[in-house]
C-alpha cells in the first residue's frame, strides 16, 4: 500500500476528493475495471459472478420476508401463507426465496465442478479453496435453518431429524442437542433461534465472500487450460470483456430461474411442507431438501449413527484437503487423460447419491447409497492421490493465447520442456 | 472399463427409476382451465366450486387462511360477500361488560370453521381429522389432480379386502382406506345457472376453487412472468450481440 506510486487522478472532482482520503476508486478500478482475466475462460467462469448476484437476491427478499415473518410456532406457518396472499407481491418475494436457494445451491455446485475439474484448488489457489469450501457450508447451515422458519411437517421433522444427529456425539451428544434446540424437543425456543441465526448467516457468508473474491484476484483466475498467465496477450479487462459475457450469463439464468418461480414455484418444494407442523404425526417420509440429499444418503448408507455422523461431516471436511490429495501438478482435467474419466464419474456419483438420498433407505437404494459412498471417499483418498503419479498428463499448450487462437493443440510442448520458456 | 461402469450405474438407476414409477401407478391428468403458461380461472367454475365447498365440504373442513373479503376476486361483488358472509356467526368481544358476544360474520373475517377445535373436529369424525383446505392442492403430490381423482375415486373395495370401521374404500387414497365417506355424487348441489350438477362437473368445479384458494396469485403470477422472460430474452440478445462485436476483435 505505502509503495505505491501516487494517487490517480480523475476527472470527476468528488471522485477525486474521495480517492484523495480513501483510494477505494482505484481499487475498483483495478479489481473490477482492469482486472485482467484469463481470454480462454468459458461460461463456467461466470457462475462466481451469478453466486454472488444470487447471495445478493436471498439477502434482499430475506430481508423484506422477515419484515412480514413471525418466528413463533402457533403463527409462522399462518404468517407465511398471509406474506403469499396479503403482502403486496409477497408471493413474489417467497417464492423468488425459496427457489432461489436451490438456484444458488445450483449454480455453486456447479461452481464448484468448475474448479474441480479444472483444478482451480491447486497451488497458488489453495485458501481461494479453503474459504469456498467453507462458504458452502455456511451455505448447508443457512438454508437448514431457513427450510424451518415456514414450520411446515418437513421443517419440523427435517430440524428433529438434524438436531438429533448431535445426539449421537459420545458423552457431551445429549446436552449438545439441548442446547442447540433450547429445549428438550424442537420448539419455540428452537424456532426463535433458527430465525436469528437465519437472519445473521447470510451476512456471514457475504463477509467470507468478499474473502473468496480478494483471495482470487491477488494470483488472477484459472482457465480452462489450467495454465498461468504469462503476458498481457493472454488477458482481457475484466470490464467490459467478461462483465458482458456475465450479462449474457446472468440474461440466461434469468430466463430458467423465472420459468420456474413463475410456472412452477414449487417443483423444488415438499408437498408436506404446506401442511403445518404437528409433533405428533410423522410423515412417511422424511426428506431433507435436494440439495442436502446427497450427504444424507451418506448419513443413512452407515449402519452405526455415530459412524453416518462422521462420515457425513467427513464427505464435507475432506474437501478442505483436496489440494494436497492431489498430487499432480498439471491443473486442467483436459490434460489429464485418466482422471478425468473419474472426475466426471464423481459428478455423476454424487448426483446419483443424492438421488439416493431423496428415496427411502432400503433395497437397492440402500446399496447404490453404499456403492456411492465409498466411490465418494475412493475418489479422494486413494484415486486422487495414486492417478496423480502414475498418469503421464498431455502437453500443454504454451500459452492461454495460443489455446485461444486454437495453435494450442496444434503445436503442443511437451511437459518437460514447459519450463524452460 | 470405467465407461463400461458408468453405463452399468447409469442403467441399473434407470430401470430401477422406472420400477418405482409403476409400483405406483400414475395419476391420470386432467384438463384444468389454470395449467399451462396463459392459464386462467374460470370465473363461474370458481362460484360454483365456492358454492359446493360451501354446502357440501364446509361440513367438516376449515379453510383458516381465507377471508370472506377474498370472495370479491372470484367475482362476487361486495355485496353478494357481505350477504355469504352474515349467514355464519363468529365469537367476538369481550364487549365493554367484559363478555363475549355473537355476531355475524362480516367480510373482514376469516372463513368459519365448522368446528370449534380440533378436538371437536376427530371427536365428529369417528377420530379423523378433516384437514384444512386452504393449500390443500399445494399440500398434496400432484395437487389438483389427486384430489380430483379422490373425489372421484370412490369404489367397492375388491374381493377379500376387508376395510376397516367407518372406512370406505378409495383408489387413490394412501392405502386405499379414507375416513372420509364419498362426498360428492351426481346432484349433491343445485347450480343456479342450469350447468350439469353430474359428479364430475361438482369435483371439477370444487377442486377449481380449492386451486384458487391455494394459488389465489396464480393469474398475476403468470401473467407477469411472461413479460419478466420477455425483458431477459431481449436483454440477452441485445447484450449477446453487443459481446460477439466486442470480443470481434480480441485476437
Amino acid at each position: 500500500m505505502s509503495g505505491n506510486s501516487e494517487p490517480r487522478k480523475y476527472k470527476n472532482p468528488v471522485l477525486n476528493w474521495i480517492e484523495f482520503r480513501l483510494p477505494i476508486i482505484s481499487y475498483f478500478q483495478k479489481e473490477y475495471g482492469e482486472y485482467p482475466m484469463p481470454k480462454n475462460c468459458n461460461y463456467f467462469w461466470s457462475f462466481g459472478a451469478l453466486a454472488t448476484i444470487t447471495l445478493i437476491t436471498m439477502i434482499v427478499s430475506g430481508i423484506f420476508l422477515a419484515m412480514n415473518y413471525t418466528p413463533h410456532t402457533e403463527m409462522a406457518f399462518d404468517s407465511v401463507e398471509r406474506i403469499m396472499r396479503d403482502v403486496n407481491y409477497g408471493w413474489l418475494l417467497r417464492y423468488i426465496h425459496s427457489n432461489g436457494a436451490s438456484f444458488f445451491f445450483i449454480i455453486v455446485f456447479i461452481h464448484i465442478v468448475r474448479a474441480m475439474y479444472y483444478g482451480s484448488y491447486k497451488y497458488p489457489r489453495e485458501l481461494n479453496w479453503i474459504l469456498g469450501v467453507f462458504i458452502f457450508l455456511l451455505m448447508m447451515a443457512t438454508s437448514f435453518l431457513g427450510y424451518t422458519l415456514p414450520w411446515g411437517q418437513m421443517s419440523y421433522w427435517g430440524a428433529t431429524v438434524i438436531t438429533n444427529l448431535f445426539s449421537a456425539i459420545p458423552i457431551v451428544g445429549e446436552g449438545l442437542k439441548t442446547w442447540l434446540l433450547g429445549d428438550y424437543t424442537v420448539g419455540n425456543a428452537t424456532l426463535n433461534r433458527f430465525f436469528a441465526l437465519h437472519y445473521v448467516l447470510p451476512f456471514v457468508i457475504f463477509g467470507v465472500v468478499g474473502l473468496h473474491v480478494a483471495a482470487v484476484h491477488v494470483h488472477g483466475s484459472n482457465n480452462p487450460a489450467g495454465i498461468d498467465i504469462r503476458s498481457k496477450n493472454d488477458t482481457v479487462n475484466f470490464f467490459p470483456y467478461m462483465l458482458i459475457k456475465d450479462t449474457i450469463a446472468v440474461c440466461v439464468f434469468g430466463v430458467l430461474i423465472s420459468a420456474v418461480i413463475f410456472f412452477g414455484p414449487n417443483l423444488m418444494a415438499e408437498v408436506d411442507n404446506y401442511i403445518p407442523a404437528d409433533p405428533l404425526v410423522t410423515p412417511a417420509h422424511i426428506v431433507p431438501n435436494w440439495y442436502l440429499a446427497p450427504f444424507y444418503a451418506i448419513l443413512r448408507a452407515v449402519p452405526d449413527k455415530l459412524g453416518g455422523v462422521l462420515l457425513m461431516f467427513g464427505a464435507i471436511a475432506i474437501l478442505f484437503v483436496l489440494p494436497w490429495l492431489d498430487t499432480s501438478k498439471v491443473r486442467s482435467c483436459n490434460f489429464r487423460p485418466m482422471y478425468k474419466w473419474f472426475m466426471m464419474l464423481f459428478f455423476v456419483n454424487f448426483f446419483v447419491l443424492g438421488y439416493v438420498g431423496m428415496l427411502p433407505a432400503e433395497g437397492l437404494y440402500l446399496l447404490i447409497a453404499r456403492i456411492g459412498l465409498v466411490y465418494y471417499f475412493g475418489f479422494f483418498l486413494i484415486i486422487t492421490p495414486f492417478i496423480g503419479w502414475i498418469e503421464k498428463p498431455k502437453a500443454l499448450p504454451l500459452s492461454i493465447s495460443d489455446v485461444y487462437l486454437g495453435g494450442g493443440k496444434e503445436a503442443p510442448v511437451p511437459v518437460s520442456e514447459k519450463e524452460i520458456h | 472399463m470405467l465407461k463400461k461402469i458408468l453405463i452399468l450405474l447409469i442403467l441399473s438407476f434407470t430401470f430401477n427409476l422406472q420400477a418405482a414409477e409403476s409400483n405406483k401407478g400414475s395419476m391420470p391428468k386432467h384438463k384444468w382451465s389454470f395449467n399451462g403458461i396463459t392459464g386462467t380461472f374460470d370465473r363461474a367454475a370458481l362460484q360454483r366450486g365456492f358454492k359446493v365447498y360451501r354446502e357440501v365440504c364446509a361440513g367438516c373442513h376449515s379453510m383458516k387462511l381465507l377471508y370472506y373479503r377474498d370472495l370479491i376476486d372470484i367475482g362476487f361483488s361486495e355485496a353478494q360477500v357481505k350477504a355469504i358472509a352474515s349467514e355464519y356467526d363468529v365469537l367476538d368481544g369481550p364487549n365493554d361488560e367484559g363478555e363475549m358476544f355473537e355476531r355475524s360474520a362480516r367480510p373482514a373475517d376469516r372463513f368459519v370453521n365448522p368446528y370449534l377445535n380440533d378436538n371437536e373436529a376427530r371427536a365428529n369424525n369417528n377420530g379423523a381429522y378433516p384437514p384444512d383446505l386452504s393449500v390443500i392442492t399445494k399440500a398434496r403430490r400432484y395437487g389438483e389432480d389427486y384430489i380430483y381423482n379422490l373425489l372421484m375415486g370412490y369404489e367397492e373395495p375388491p374381493e377379500g379386502l376387508e376395510v376397516g370401521n367407518g372406512m370406505y374404500y378409495n383408489k387413490w387414497m394412501d392405502g386405499n382406506q379414507i375416513a372420509m365417506p364419498a362426498p360428492i355424487l351426481d346432484g349433491s348441489v343445485d347450480y343456479d345457472d342450469g350447468t350439469d350438477t353430474t359428479a364430475q362437473q361438482l369435483s371439477e368445479d370444487v377442486v377449481t376453487f380449492l386451486k384458487w384458494a391455494a394459488e389465489p396469485e396464480l393469474e398475476v403470477r403468470k401473467n407477469l412472468g411472461i413479460k419478466v422472460i420477455l425483458f431477459f430474452l431481449i436483454l440477452g440478445t441485445v447484450v449477446y450481440l453487443a459481446k460477439n462485436r466486442l470480443w470481434r476483435d480480441v485476437h
